[in-house]
């Protein structure tokens, strides 16, 4: 049992205490929430303390059997990769049930617990190292959320949840398919020893298997990222999802997505990662022009904060699939990035909603004259959210649109095409919102931050100048496991050629 | 060493202290820490340029590695040589002289802590431009600026037109840091760095054509944030922002940072002559096309404001004809006396209760002689007129624009007399004949008439007490001698002359000539007092088709349309697929028995057609 | 097949072709029945009809193979029969006492 274990179980131990707690104790059951993930995310910073740069492999491991026959381990450990992700999830995940503490008044008690479930599965998903234990993950996840939004959402809630689910779950069974058939071929579920198995030769797949195979994971992936053109599931959650779903689904969920692709498609399937990256690039791309430009037209606010993750996400794989180590620096980073700034988005505008109870633009107006600090904090994470250098964002598109650059200067021209349009859609909705005459609806709604908004507003704000200013803090360990990636991309291509080579001679 | 980050770092704070707490300060603290922290700033630049030998020796300085991944390294560097040393002066010096001036004249605004704290912030970013070492950095500065200027353009933001103007200039300055930003990735990926240093020590050695693709993105980057054609649109909108703000971001600082950069970048723009014919090219056509819409516009400032696009296009002149020397040289005249035109053009603005049209305004010098005074100083500098700042700059950049094509020169001096023309006719109208405005005119403050004192000693004797050309000799290449450089020299004073003299006429002498002018020119006059129609043709262009475009087809064409549309098709196919099959289970248990029995019959039947169980 | 064939294969007793063919006939009457009649008495003797048809052909078996396991089974499908019509009949008093009727398709208040 180490600190990462704990980690994981402590969210899922606070799950369970809270469905013990009766219902009447509503209060108790926010403050149980609260302060159990404040636990947890205080434990998780004794990761970031304790981890060795610099070291091989994976730290923090914990490595026993949960089931006997097929043979699945309990997995897991964190490397530079899933290090900070875990830290995003723990860190949110407080902000997020201080956000909802005055919005949920309804089942509170289920509510705070799905959060809770909701970490445990977060968590886990970036810290297993076993495939099966990596699906359970994967699918635990998805529980909670669809609850979140089919329960205590807004009008649609049911067609968004069972979208959002159907979606994922068409993705997600290709992805177990897949896992299945590499449990077959290699006789195990644990990554590290299937890893192994590809480096060594063991594993020899032929050019239809491996692409089937990457295909299979980057489908599950790609659908959770979004990545265009399977995004459509995305602003119909968003928009019905409660504010804190929404800062849960775009921070963290999503970045579940780009995760699988850096840590399984890149490092098992090289070859066909490389031979699919063009078309890919180019759906990325499409993804970063067709985002903005939608997001531009929207007339509702959440909508348009999920058009641009649609373009901001398409970022972050256009650097994965660069196989350039800036790209992929700047994509891990960028995902934290998106994590902070986009959350705080919705954040904020989860606390424009509690006022004014509507999502449309068209329903507010001065908001700036009435409520001066919540407007510059709105402004300073538009600024963070369209790439302001100093702020976290630009550093992170900086390393992406450098490494597409390297790999293919159009890739560069075009992507950097969404850089300008994110400053349009964001500051004509900054501008309809916050600009302009007070009108008396606004003004009777619009009361200053109170002491619990900006608890949750000003670490995030926190954290986008020091990821913006001091990016050192943060990529060094991202970089160095990226650096084995794409050495271990570039070495086993040929060691793999040549052993595919010799299965057939065996064969024969 | 010589703590260079002390020059941004006091603005800084200024921008801490007012923008955190100064909702509650008092006035007098407000202005002291803003003026303060700038004038300390201007102190700590004099300091460091004297220890420094201004400059002579560049100075280098390392704070922090900002990013870093693989082979991107790029540091937080400021480096300081004699351009810097310049840049730093005129930032420093001008931006104080235009706080203390705000001082006076946002004395009764609203959200006045709020005004010196974005100035502040202006400032930090405006130094970090100037001080950086590396593209990087530069572009930390670049993009701030824009910021700033949005948020002070925005100032008003009540006002729908003042947020929309802010807008479009960032947006519009968003397009030219595309090509700036694009301009750096090629950069990084032919010269593996963005450190100055580097890139100008390899760029000697790169093919011409890489060389001279990252110029014209560069120079993409300049139109945007320098307002030359194609970008130039944003910089008349800009005016909606408070006066002093004109001043200091959209004529003497801010603007001036495109020039900045190509100068910098020198190296690089002498290695791609096509470059530098493109920015000759597009800086004497900005020049002449904004100079004509500024010959017909009534707003005061709108007239300004033309007028500094169509001096910041004089610059890319003499950039691309290879002055750079010289453009640095008029960036520096044309801060002191845009400065001071638009400081006084706010003096007039104060003078009139808040009127900008020039039609109802006049016979100003009765009631505002100090303000005429200083005005005339900056109107005798813009129009070249001889022993002026001004004189001494342009005279360099027509210079060189004629040992490189004398019809750059010619059309260079006809801009010149147009520029004494339409300065010339703002003077006119604003200060003589009768008051037509409304209420009493009045004199400014000294708060704001001290400032513009010194701006106009400046624009008068600047030229001869800051000799650029001479300061950053080794640096650029020398300026070629021309012939008969006498004779250009008296051609350019004769077209400001005659155009100061024109204006006279027409708008003291003979005042109903302008009407019959218009009267005559009919369609072309409107279409040049409507800007020849730049902004609605980029409208109809590029912004409605986006907009619309983005909204039927992209939104409710192909997300909602085909993309969701296939998903919810699958959805249904599947519910109706369900329909059929659910007819199956019927609960009957006698159709369930048939069906077995079905099934069984056709089962042995396939068994003996296989020819049986083997 | 003549006479004195016929005779002739009787001597080495019934061949086990013989049984199954009844047994399937039997069997087939049962499920015909099972099918077609609409009373539920008539359906059950059906059912019965069926599982003796079962049964014979296990004897069948058990006779050809000289096994016993076939005569286990049969007792086993004996015995469920047994079962089977002490609840079966039970149930189908019942259910005509409260509906006084004993068609099967007027007897699908389960459905829907």
């Amino acid at each position: 049992m180490n600190m990462l274990d704990l980690v994981i179980a402590l969210p899922a131990i606070g799950f369970l205490i809270a469905l013990l707690i009766p219902r009447a104790m509503d209060n108790f059951i926010r403050l149980f929430a609260l302060g159990f993930s404040l636990l947890t995310f205080v434990v998780s910073l004794t990761l970031v303390m304790g981890f060795q740069q610099g070291a091989a492999g994976q730290q923090f491991v914990t490595n026993v059997v949960w089931i006997q026959n097929p043979e699945i381990h309990y997995h897991v450990g964190i490397d530079g990769l899933s290090l900070w992700l875990i830290i995003l999830s723990t860190f949110l995940t407080p902000i997020a049930i201080l956000l909802s503490w005055n919005a949920i008044q309804d089942r509170a008690k289920e509510y705070f617990a799905f959060l809770l479930l909701l970490e445990f599965g977060l968590v886990g998903v970036f810290a297993a190292w076993d495939l099966f234990l990596f699906y359970v993950f994967w699918e635990v996840v998805l529980v909670p959320m669809y609850f979140l939004i089919g329960i205590w959402g807004h009008d649609r809630r049911i067609y968004a949840a069972v979208k959002f689910f159907l979606y994922t779950m068409a993705g997600s069974v290709l992805m177990l398919a897949a896992i299945i058939f590499l449990y077959t071929q290699a006789g195990t579920f644990d990554y590290a020893s299937i890893l192994d198995q590809f480096s060594t030769g063991k594993i020899v797949l032929t050019h239809l298997q491996e692409t089937l195979l990457f295909l299979a994971f980057f489908l599950a992936f790609a659908i959770k990222v979004p990545l265009f053109p399977l995004h459509t599931w995305l602003p119909d959650a968003h928009v019905e999802a409660p504010t804190a779903g929404s800062l849960m689904l775009a921070s963290v969920m999503l970045k579940m997505g780009t995760y699988g692709l850096v840590r399984f498609c890149l490092p098992m399937f090289p070859t066909a990662a490389r031979e699919n990256a063009p078309w890919i690039v180019i759906l990325a791309i499409i993804g970063i022009v067709y985002g903005a430009l939608v997001a531009m037209v929207q007339p509702n606010m959440k909508k348009l904060v999920a058009y641009s993750s649609v373009s901001h996400l398409g970022f972050v794989v256009l650097g994965i699939f660069t196989f350039t180590q800036a790209g992929l620096d700047g994509a891990v980073y960028q995902m934290l990035n998106h994590g902070i700034s986009t959350g705080a988005l919705f954040l904020l505008v989860g606390f424009l909603y509690e006022r004014r109870h509507s999502l449309e633009i068209s329903s507010y107006g001065g908001v700036a004259t009435a409520a001066p600090w919540l407007s510059i904090l709105f402004l300073i994470t538009t600024l963070a959210s369209i790439g302001l250098p100093t702020l976290n964002n630009f550093v992170g598109e900086f390393l992406v649109l450098q490494g597409a650059a390297q790999a293919n200067f159009t890739w560069a021209v075009f992507a950097s095409l969404g850089v300008i349009l994110s400053a349009c859609y964001m500051l004509w909705m900054y501008q309809r919102v916050f600009f302009g005459e007070l009108s008396e609806e606004v003004k009777h709604h619009m009361p200053e931050l109170s002491l619990r908004e900006w608890a949750c507003a000003v670490p995030l704000i926190f954290m986008m100048l020091w990821m913006g200013m001091y990016s050192q803090s943060f990529i060094p360990i991202v970089s160095e496991q990226n650096a084995k990636i794409l050495h271990q991309g570039k070495m086993s291509s040929p060691v793999r050629a040549m052993a595919a080579v010799q299965g057939v001679n065996n064969a024969r | 060493m010589y703590k260079l980050w002390l020059i941004p770092a006091l603005p800084f704070i200024g921008f801490l202290i007012n923008g955190i707490i100064g909702r509650k300060l008092p006035k007098a603290v407000t202005n002291l820490v803003a003026v303060g922290s700038v004038v300390l700033a201007f102190l700590w630049v004099l300091f460091v340029g004297n220890q420094s030998n201004w400059g002579a020796t560049p100075l280098h300085a390392h704070y922090f590695t900002w990013i870093k991944s693989g082979a991107v390294n790029v540091g937080w560097d400021y480096w300081v040589d004699k351009l810097t040393m310049i840049m730093l002066m005129v930032v420093t010096g001008i931006g104080s002289l235009i706080h203390i001036y705000a001082t006076g004249y946002m004395e009764h605004e609203e959200g006045y802590y709020r005004f010196f704290a974005y100035l502040n912030l202006f400032m930090f970013f405006m130094l970090n431009l100037v001080l950086a070492g590396n593209y990087l950095i530069l572009f930390v500065g670049w993009e701030g600026v824009g910021l700033c200027s949005y948020l002070l353009i925005g100032f008003y933001f009540v006002k729908k037109s003042a947020t929309t103007a802010g807008n479009k200039a960032f947006i519009v300055n968003r397009i030219g840091d595309f090509g700036f930003s694009l301009a750096m990735f090629l950069m990084f990926t032919t010269f593996g760095s963005l450190n100055f240093a580097k890139v100008f020590a390899a760029a000697p050695g790169k093919p011409e054509g890489i060389l001279t693709a990252i110029a014209f993105l560069m120079l993409l980057g300049a139109t945007g944030k320098s307002a030359q054609i194609p970008l130039y649109v944003w910089l008349p909108d800009a005016m909606e922002g408070p006066t002093p703000v004109s001043a200091l971001i959209h004529a003497a600082t801010m603007v001036t940072a495109g020039v900045y950069m190509c100068s910098r970048s020198s190296v690089i723009f002498l290695h791609a002559p096509m470059a530098m014919e493109a920015v000759a090219l597009v800086g004497l056509a900005t020049a002449v096309f904004a100079a004509t819409i500024g010959l017909t516009q009534y707003d005061i400032k709108k007239v300004f404001a033309y007028s500094t696009v169509s001096q910041l296009g004089y610059m890319f002149l003499g950039v691309g004809v290879g002055a750079f020397s010289a453009g640095v040289w008029h960036l520096m005249t044309h801060a002191f006396f845009k400065a001071l035109l638009f400081l006084g053009a706010g003096s007039v603005i104060h003078a009139c209760h808040g009127e900008q049209d020039m039609r109802h305004m006049g016979g100003l010098r009765k009631y505002a002689p100090k303000t005429m005074a200083v005005l005339a100083c900056a109107s005798l500098a813009i129009a070249g007129f001889p022993g002026t700042s001004g004189f001494f700059s342009k005279d360099a950049i027509l210079t060189a624009a004629y040992g490189h094509a004398p019809w750059m020169f010619w059309v260079g001096v006809v801009t010149a007399g147009m520029t004494a023309f339409y300065v010339w006719r703002a003077f006119w109208m604003t200060f003589w004949g009768e008051y037509k405005g409304h209420g009493h005119p009045h004199e400014s403050p000294w708060s704001m008439l001290g400032p513009l004192v010194v701006l106009a000693i400046l624009s008068l004797f600047g030229g001869v007490l800051f000799n650029v050309p001479k300061i950053l000799e080794g640096m650029f290449p020398p300026l070629h001698e021309v012939e008969g450089e006498g004779m250009l020299m008296g051609i350019s004073i004769a077209a400001g002359l005659l155009g100061i003299a024109l204006s006279y006429y027409m708008y003291v002498v003979n005042t109903e000539l302008p009407a019959k002018i218009t009267a005559a020119l009919g369609g072309l006059y409107r279409l040049v007092y409507d800007k020849y129609r730049v902004d609605e043709a980029y409208d109809a262009a590029v912004v409605t088709p986006l907009i619309e475009g983005s909204k039927a087809v992209l939104w409710h064409g192909v997300d909602q349309g085909v993309i969701d549309g296939a998903v919810n098709g699958v959805g249904y196919q599947a519910r109706g697929i369900g329909g059929i099959l659910k007819l199956i289970q019927s609960g009957n248990i006698r159709s369930y028995a048939t069906w077995i029995a079905v099934g069984a019959v056709a089962l042995l039947l396939a068994l003996g057609a296989g020819g049986g169980v083997k | 097949m003549d006479p004195s064939q016929a005779l002739e294969m009787l001597k080495n007793g019934v061949p086990t072709s013989w049984y199954l063919t009844l047994s399937a006939l039997l069997f087939s009457i049962g499920v015909a029945g099972f099918m077609i009649r609409r009373n539920i008495i008539t359906v059950f003797m059906c059912i019965e009809l069926m599982l003796n048809a079962v049964n014979l052909s296990f004897i069948a078996f058990a006779h050809q193979h000289k096994q016993v396991s076939g005569h286990l089974f049969t007792f086993f499908v004996m015995v469920v029969a047994a079962a089977e019509a002490a609840v079966g009949l039970a149930i189908i008093l019942t259910v005509f006492k409260n509906r006084s009727t004993l068609n099967i398709d007027e007897i699908n208040t389960l459905k829907n």
